[in-house]
């Protein structure tokens, strides 16, 4: 019995392997499925890397633990696959395990996150420029209070932070912050984490509107913060959106972040753009033909606001 | 007459909740100095304002969790540390239904009451299969629930299918929120209601009494003929049902199952909750009361860092210190101390008075 079933594998092996024969083998070693945007940031890659196209995906769910990665990537340098694309779930810890892929002459590339690792053992990563986004929402605060006529007016902000630490935290707070410090008449009166959930910023929002009254812009550093603190302060008898007396606008651009603006409760939504796929698949060709990548790569990142057709653009949303 | 005061106020300070109290207390009175208008509570859009108000809306489901908890702790002489997973499990039971399986619903594809039972069920379910393991398997409570504080997510993420499930009625909002009219926020109402049930459950029937006797010793209260299985079985099925209400409650907040965070690190929470209110975590005696008090306890600390604007990145270290104060002033060592010291002050006096 046992030797029919080694037959059997070593059969499935070979057939894998012929089969495989013309395809670029690419190993990914997700996070996990922790949210919408990391299950559509999976599902480019699905869409991408397909036979089709002259791929062959390995997918690994990391379930948020390092070692299953760590094990993971291992995983893929014993099939000796052609790419690995690694989505860590921290920063550090990866010198050795990426060191085995750089001696087995396996490229790394690295998607969303980064590793604290030394350059040379990656070829390129990928990744949403978290400090531009805040930059590019302080840029439209510019705009839209200027279409307003409160450019010279004094403007009071308070900012629901996500999880303190987080990549996507430092940089919105960090970029946000550096048009900040261009406007004096721009008044940052407090920052507090709502830990990116919907639970949390409404109850912090509740707090905000207790100690100050005259909040006029209200930063939240994802989507699901800025549902809580919508419904904090419709809850204290103010309004938001923009019909309302509070400026809010958030990050991540998921999909009910557009039932909120149509409903006109928010004004604006950061896209955080999940869809990395391409954009690698694009830098293996590139490898595979020989030519040098660049060794840091941001996707295309946009906005939506009220302004905008936001049925039209919703429905064209992948996630 | 001072002599009667004396021993007024020694009764008041033996009360076996003052020291809960008096930690709410000083944590209440932080605010006093340093937001002086933390207590003020006006009547806006209809309905009661106030950060008063904040922390005893916030605390409810900690409360509700905490009532269940301290059964647990009482009888099994462990915790139950998949409260959080199951409140999870109950919201993504209850959205589910509600929404029929689609992401977001305007409109609800199956009666409400029904589908809350349901989710209840679950969390029942949940805390049988956590009493059938601990009581009848005899596995240690923690390592028994570790079960499903692991699995717990994973099954809320099967039944959401991974998505956030928005149930967009207004009457789903009113249990989390406030129902029409209602100044005061309906979780509240909630919380008050389960505690007054469990407490005359506990006071008007031996129950109570069973649960301290399975508490203290397991082999004796089966020798004097109580079912202790059942008894150890019953406090998890509650924690599960009381955790299922917390759950909706959390849910009705949000208008949805985020099975990612819905009750996420309450439990320990609870089990923080139930130390507070003085109880021993090794079974035996126990106070609902005073795991209440720690409960609120616990929120007015968030809430009063909140108000203080501590910064986040700072906040934890804060909770931790206010917990090592509250945890030590309670503990039986420093209490010994503290009459140790008392007595000797006591002696030097009275030798003062002989030399004099």
């Amino acid at each position: 019995m046992k030797k029919v079933v080694a037959v059997l594998l070593a059969l499935m092996m070979v057939a894998g392997m012929v089969y495989a024969e013309d395809l670029i083998t690419v190993g990914y070693a997700q996070v996990g499925a922790e949210s919408d945007w990391r299950m559509a940031n999976t599902k480019s890659f699905q869409d991408t890397f397909t036979p089709e196209n002259g791929y062959q995906l390995i997918f690994d769910d990391a379930q948020q633990k390092q070692e299953n990665q760590i094990r993971a990537i291992r995983n893929f340098i014993q099939r000796e696959v052609d790419y690995i694309v690694v989505a860590p779930v921290v920063e550090t810890g990866w010198e050795t395990v990426l060191q085995e892929a750089y001696d087995a002459g396996i490229p790394v590339i690295l998607s969303d996150r980064m590793m604290d690792v030394s350059d040379e053992l990656y070829v390129a990563w990928v990744g949403g420029n978290f400090v531009k986004e805040g930059e590019t929402a302080g840029h439209w605060l510019e705009d839209y209070l200027e279409k307003q006529g409160r450019a010279d007016e004094d403007i009071n902000i308070v900012t629901l932070q996500g999880t303190i630490g987080a990549s996507a935290q430092v940089g919105r707070t960090e970029g946000f912050g550096n048009i900040l410090a261009q406007h004096d008449n721009w008044h940052m009166l407090a920052m507090q984490t709502g830990e990116f959930t919907q639970a949390k910023g409404q109850e912090v929002m509740e707090s905000f509107l207790h100690s100050y009254p005259d909040i006029d812009v209200v930063v939240c550093e994802n989507d699901n913060m800025a549902f809580g603190a919508i419904d904090a302060i419709k809850a204290a008898g103010r309004t938001c959106g923009p019909d309302g007396d509070i400026i809010i606008f958030s990050f991540d651009a998921v999909r009910a972040a557009f039932d909120a603006m149509i409903a006109g409760d928010l004004n604006a939504a950061f896209e955080c753009n999940p869809l990395h796929g391409p954009r690698v698949a694009e830098i293996i060709q590139k490898l595979e033909n020989g030519e040098s990548v660049d060794k840091i790569q941001y996707v295309d990142e946009t906005y939506f606001d009220t302004t905008m057709d936001l049925e039209a653009i919703k429905a064209t949303r992948a996630y | 007459m001072n002599g009667d005061l004396k021993s007024r106020l020694g009764k008041i300070v033996h009360y076996k909740l003052f020291l809960p109290l008096f930690c709410l207390f000083l944590v209440l009175m932080v605010n006093v100095i340093t937001t002086p208008d933390f207590f003020h509570v006006e009547i806006r859009n209809g309905v009661l304002y106030g950060r008063p108000v904040d922390i005893i809306n916030r605390a409810s489901e900690l409360v509700i969790l905490a009532v269940g908890m301290t059964l647990v702790v009482a009888a099994s002489a462990g915790t139950d540390i998949s409260v959080g997973a199951v409140m999870a499990v109950t919201a993504a039971v209850t959205t589910f239904f509600l929404s029929g399986g689609e992401i977001s619903v305007n409109e609800y594809q199956f009666p409400l009451f029904p589908a809350i039972l349901l989710g209840i069920g679950a969390g029942a379910l949940c805390g049988a299969w956590n009493g059938f393991l601990v009581a009848k398997m005899r596995i240690q409570p923690m390592v028994a629930t570790l079960i499903l504080y692991t699995a717990g997510r994973g099954i809320a993420q099967l039944i959401t299918k991974g998505q956030i499930t928005y149930i967009r009625v207004d009457s789903y909002q009113y249990i989390g929120n406030f129902l029409p009219g209602v100044p005061i926020p309906t979780p509240v109402f909630i919380s008050i209601a389960v505690v007054i049930l469990v407490q005359l459950f506990v006071k008007k029937t031996a129950f109570g009494l069973f649960v301290e006797s399975v508490g203290v010793n397991k082999e004796a209260s089966k020798h004097v003929g109580l079912k202790s299985v059942m008894i150890i079985f019953a406090t998890y099925v509650f924690c599960g049902v009381l955790s299922g209400i917390a759950g909706i409650v959390a849910s009705s907040r949000i208008y949805s199952a985020d099975a990612n965070n819905i009750g996420l690190n309450l439990e320990l929470d609870a089990i923080l909750a139930v130390a507070l209110g003085g109880n021993s975590l090794g079974g035996g005696r126990f106070s609902i009361l005073g795991s209440i008090i720690g409960a609120y306890t616990i929120q007015a600390l968030t809430t009063t860092l909140y108000a203080i604007g501590v910064s986040a990145d700072q906040i934890p270290v804060y909770k931790a210190i206010v917990v090592v104060i509250i945890v030590s002033l309670q503990s039986p060592e420093f209490q010994r101390y503290v009459r140790k010291f008392r007595k000797k002050l006591e002696a030097k006096k009275a030798i003062g008075e002989v030399t004099a």
